[in-house]
């Protein structure tokens, strides 16, 4: 399967690549990593007349600590998030999202910014970044914005990111000291999750004292568990899985040929649960 | 078209390609580098794996135009002097495969992951190999054939680093 032919641009700036994507108007489709584009341009699904290949600008790749954040270069490739020491160390569980997806082949070329501005629900980056309470560092020819993880997901494959603009950036506020777990389910091991949940818990001694869960794959969005979280604060033993059991309320996950709406629901809270007990250290 | 400079299993390369054109189909049709095989066209099977950099991509999801300037090694650049790469000899020798066809693919994410991971695990040999399938379903002996050479590699490594002492 041949891609549509189309033009190419390699800007090495983001000045560039937003003079690119200006140019190209509705006719112009953004490269990251292509792991997910590529199929969808093999397959003929989209026929961009010209595509801006994001990877030749430097300063996109890579993570710094910001003061109280780490900021994420939005063309950091899976494999360079889930193996970099300031993500270990205070956004554990994106960087355990981030080696679970796909294969190592895919993990070598695919990007942290890519997967997010593609939001596929089944993709595995969006409830880690939003447990994490995450901001979107969203750029224009007038500048930079933040948008809020809550803000960013706004549909199925839809985000905040307007026409003309870019996700540079990930912005993480630190949660040094904090417990995180990624549990997905699947099928065939390097596919889409049926259902994932990203735990980050702060507790001790079994006892949670506040813990923040995202969902994957639950909604046409990444989601928070809301009511699982408020009966998560304080919670130790027989509450933390009754806590759990209440990670599905207020979300209406869909059914397909992998998983029924209410099998997604009982998927969710027991790993719920098993994320949370190990994000404690339970 | 747009013209690339690759340099493909030690050989400098300058073509000008469709931006369109896929790297598989970049190695197998301009270069005629048809050890690299497409299997499933999806980038499911990994049976076009090749590494880019030095590490180990699905060569049917990514642009020709993607690898300009890179460096890309090929299942036939990674025997040395006529003798066999020890993961080739290997997979030879623990007949880790049947029909053939995932076998470049294999080799290559299998080298990757020895890379990676001198002491992997059985465990971690068959998540590493997650990405490559074999419809032969001949993944025993591929497992087998990856431990072999890990021992190999690693003995090679201990000896050349106590000769470049």
């Amino acid at each position: 399967m041949i891609p549509v032919a189309f033009d190419y641009v390699a800007p090495e700036s983001v000045e560039d690549a937003l003079a690119a994507l200006a140019e190209a108007g509705d006719e112009g489709k953004v490269l990251a990593g292509g792991q997910s584009l590529l199929p969808v341009l093999r397959m003929r699904l989209n026929a961009p007349e010209r595509v801006i290949d994001l990877s030749r600008i430097a300063n996109l790749r890579g993570v710094c600590e910001d003061g109280d954040h780490i900021v994420v270069g939005a063309m950091t490739t899976h494999h360079e998030v889930a193996h970099d020491p300031l993500i270990r160390d205070h956004a554990a569980v994106l960087a355990e999202a981030a080696s679970t997806v796909a294969d190592p082949q895919i993990r070598h070329r695919g990007t942290l910014g890519g997967a997010l501005a593609h939001a596929d629900p089944a993709g595995d980056l969006g409830a880690p970044v939003l447990a994490l309470d995450a901001e979107l560092v969203v750029t224009g020819m007038g500048g930079e914005r933040r948008v809020p993880a809550t803000e960013f997901f706004t549909d199925l494959f839809e985000t905040a990111v307007g026409d003309g603009e870019l996700l540079t950036a990930i912005r993480i506020p630190k949660h040094t000291g904090w417990g995180g777990a990624y549990e997905k389910f699947v099928r065939v091991s390097h596919q889409w999750s049926i259902v994932g949940v990203a735990a980050v818990v702060k507790g001790s001694g079994g006892t949670v004292e506040q813990a923040k869960i995202g969902l994957t794959n639950m909604g046409s969005t990444p989601l928070r568990a809301s009511a699982a979280e408020a009966a998560l604060a304080g919670a130790s033993g027989e509450a933390i899985a009754a806590a759990a059991a209440k990670a599905a309320d207020g979300t209406t996950p869909p059914s397909d040929l992998n998983g029924a709406s209410d099998y997604r629901a009982h998927l969710a809270r027991v790993l719920t649960r098993r994320a949370v007990d190990r994000a404690l250290g339970a | 078209m747009t013209r690339i400079s690759v340099k493909v299993d030690g050989v400098r390369y300058s073509d000008d390609v469709e931006p369109r054109t896929l790297l598989v189909h970049y190695l197998r049709e301009t270069l005629g580098k048809v050890g690299t095989v497409v299997g499933c066209d999806t980038s499911n099977c990994g049976a076009c794996t090749v590494h880019v950099d030095g590490r180990s991509v699905k060569s049917c999801n990514m642009l020709a135009v993607q690898a300009d300037g890179r460096e890309v090694t090929t299942i036939e650049g990674i025997a040395t002097d006529g003798g066999l790469h020890p993961m080739q000899q290997a997979f030879h020798e623990c007949h880790a495969l049947q029909c053939g066809y995932c076998t470049p693919g294999m080799i290559m994410q299998a080298i990757d992951l020895v890379g990676e991971n001198p002491d992997a695990s059985e465990e971690e040999i068959r998540e590493g190999m997650e990405g490559n399938l074999c419809r032969c379903t001949g993944y025993q002996n591929i497992v087998r054939a990856v431990q072999q050479a890990a021992g190999v590699m690693a003995g090679q490594a201990a000896s050349s680093s106590q000769a470049g002492e």
